[in-house]
């Protein structure tokens, strides 16, 4: 029997950009950021240039956090989108999220429950914790256990919310540009922080002309250092190069970086698009947009793109103006037209994991 | 076979099922071990408490499964093993401290060295970066050590192909006083071997 593929059923975002996966890939392809500069946020003594979903704009439902609130937000509406049965024992929901809600210490086991149990679940409910490569390693747990039978549905939602916690300490880092992010670019000066939560709903199965699927996907680490990017870019090349295994890259319409605009980030992954052999391929960063979204930024830009291919679009990547990598990358300034139907998601984090993820849409 | 090691702050240890008494417990327990048993790796000292339970609980795993040098340990310097490890608490205990640095407008600190450990999947990328595993690392947090979770993970992780070994486990340490490290070894194929007997009961 052909073993079935993962594929996508329905999916959400709700950031300050919008609410649904279509408003926020309008307001990307208008070209508008959520970025704004906070002189004293919550107090701290730096100003921070942030991208922060409005309190007041989300309806209060009783969950006991904010953090809580934003992923229950986006994960109803995929639902309400996917015709599942999202009590069932054959439907997993796995959380994805580097911090929850740290303002109050809340762990993340309990808003992964409060979650599941929102809609009914009684499964063990999972959160992945993989640093920034959370949301596509979440996807690559769920494709597998879907893949083997496990279950017959997951809704995967990524979420992060910010906090004088993570400011701080990206403060602390240096890491953090009062501008807003140059992904790529020679001026780009670090990484801005961000709020959302993502959440896509998957089930293996053929996939039906149209449907998107997920056809390859993979973890790998540097090996390096903790906090430092590989100088080689060796997780990411091998996180690549496992995920698009013998898939013809020439039908790639692009390449959606990690691409959060610190000096070694970006390097870091020019590297590993070089030796992965994909320098005639478009690649973007949508960080500009949404900042560093976290635990949702493997969600939320994995359907940004799915978006994108879907509009016969490639998205420029905002701010970009002159190549500050040591490859010379097929970076877009302005958008352009394709025709084609598949990109990859790369992701890079703490820990020294990077992840990537091949997403194809099936001919019509 | 299989190998195994469990270790606590009670100053439980135990490798392959041999029982090594221990007069140290809580965190000069973690010293005395790494300074018998590893003395090489420096790094050890610039840890938190949680990757120093889990760095020092992996050093006692893998010299089990070989002994000599680190670089001939297998899986060495290559992609085939991953480090997917499984908690509750994740890096809670290096939260609260690095929390302490912030917490006062008047004495505002904020620390790099901790802020760097306030992800629960560092540990992955230590293990990584001692035995050169450029293999899949990941971390799920669970509410409790949940057998038959954690072994359709480990299953559906060596059954997707890119990893024919997992180093996996459970790891509490929700303050560096407090801790209990449950690790082994899983190839794929997989061996019988059940984890229900492995992992400690459901914590509370």
């Amino acid at each position: 029997m052909e073993r079935p593929t993962t594929v996508i059923l329905a999916h959400n975002i709700l950031s300050p950009l919008g609410a649904t996966s279509q408003a926020n890939y309008e307001s990307v392809a208008a070209g508008r950021s959520g970025l704004r500069l906070h002189e004293h946020p919550w107090h701290l003594p730096e100003p921070a240039m942030l991208s922060l979903i409005d309190r007041h704009a989300v309806a209060g439902d009783g969950s006991p956090c904010f953090f809580e609130q934003i992923a229950l937000l986006s994960a109803s509406q995929a639902l309400s989108q996917a015709g599942i049965d999202a009590a069932s024992p054959r439907t997993l929901f796995i959380l994805s999220s580097t911090k929850g809600e740290i303002s109050t210490f809340r762990p993340l086991h309990a808003s992964a429950a409060s979650i599941a149990s929102h809609f009914g679940n009684s499964n063990l409910p999972l959160c992945v914790s993989n640093a920034c490569t959370s949301g596509v390693s979440a996807l690559i747990v769920a494709k597998r256990l879907l893949e083997c039978g496990a279950y017959d549905h997951a809704v995967v939602t990524g979420a992060d919310v910010q906090s004088p916690f993570i400011v701080s300490g990206f403060q602390s880092f240096k890491a953090l540009s009062t501008e807003p992010c140059r992904p790529f670019d020679r001026d780009r000066a670090g990484l801005n922080l961000g709020e959302a939560a993502a959440t896509i709903i998957l089930t293996a199965k053929k996939p039906a002309p149209g449907e998107w699927t997920l056809a390859g996907g993979a973890i790998n680490n540097d090996a390096n250092h903790i906090s430092g990017p590989s100088r080689t870019g060796e997780g990411a090349l091998r996180a690549l190069q496992h995920a698009l295994g013998d898939f013809d890259t020439a039908q790639l319409a692009f390449v959606n970086a990690h691409g959060t605009a610190t000096p070694y980030n970006d390097e870091m992954e020019a590297i590993a698009i070089h030796r992965a052999g994909l320098d005639a391929v478009p690649v973007g960063s949508l960080k500009p947009h949404f900042g560093h979204t976290m635990g949702a930024a493997g969600i939320l830009e994995t359907i940004v793109s799915i978006l994108a291919v879907d509009n016969h679009t490639i998205l420029p990547t905002l701010g970009y103006a002159n190549c500050g990598v040591s490859h010379n990358l097929n970076i877009l300034q302005h958008k352009e037209t394709t025709d084609k139907r598949a990109f990859v998601k790369m992701l890079s984090g703490f820990g020294g994991c990077n992840a990537a993820i091949l997403c194809r849409k099936e001919d019509a | 076979m299989t190998h195994t090691v469990t270790l606590t702050s009670e100053g439980l240890c135990i490798v392959d099922g041999v029982t090594m008494p221990q007069e140290h417990r809580g965190q000069e327990l973690l010293t005395h071990l790494y300074r018998a048993h590893v003395g090489d790796y420096p790094k050890f000292f610039k840890m938190d408490a949680l990757c120093k339970v889990g760095f020092v609980a992996s050093e006692l795993l893998l010299a089990a499964e070989h002994h000599g040098a680190v670089d001939q340990r297998p899986g060495y310097g290559g992609s085939q093993r991953g480090v997917l490890l499984f908690s509750r608490s994740g890096c809670l205990a290096v939260d609260t401290a690095y929390q302490a640095t912030i917490q006062d407008p008047d004495n505002y600190y904020p620390s790099p060295a901790l802020f760097v450990y306030t992800l629960p999947n560092i540990l992955t990328g230590e293990i990584a970066i001692r035995n050169r595993y450029y293999g899949e690392t990941n971390c799920i947090l669970l509410p409790q050590p949940d057998p038959e979770a954690i072994d359709a993970l480990v299953r559906a992780t060596l059954e997707s192909g890119d990893t024919s070994s997992l180093l996996t486990g459970w790891i509490e340490c929700p303050n560096p006083d407090n801790y209990n490290a449950e690790l082994t070894i899983i190839e794929a194929p997989l061996q019988p071997f059940n984890l229900k007997t492995f992992l400690p009961q459901a914590a509370n």
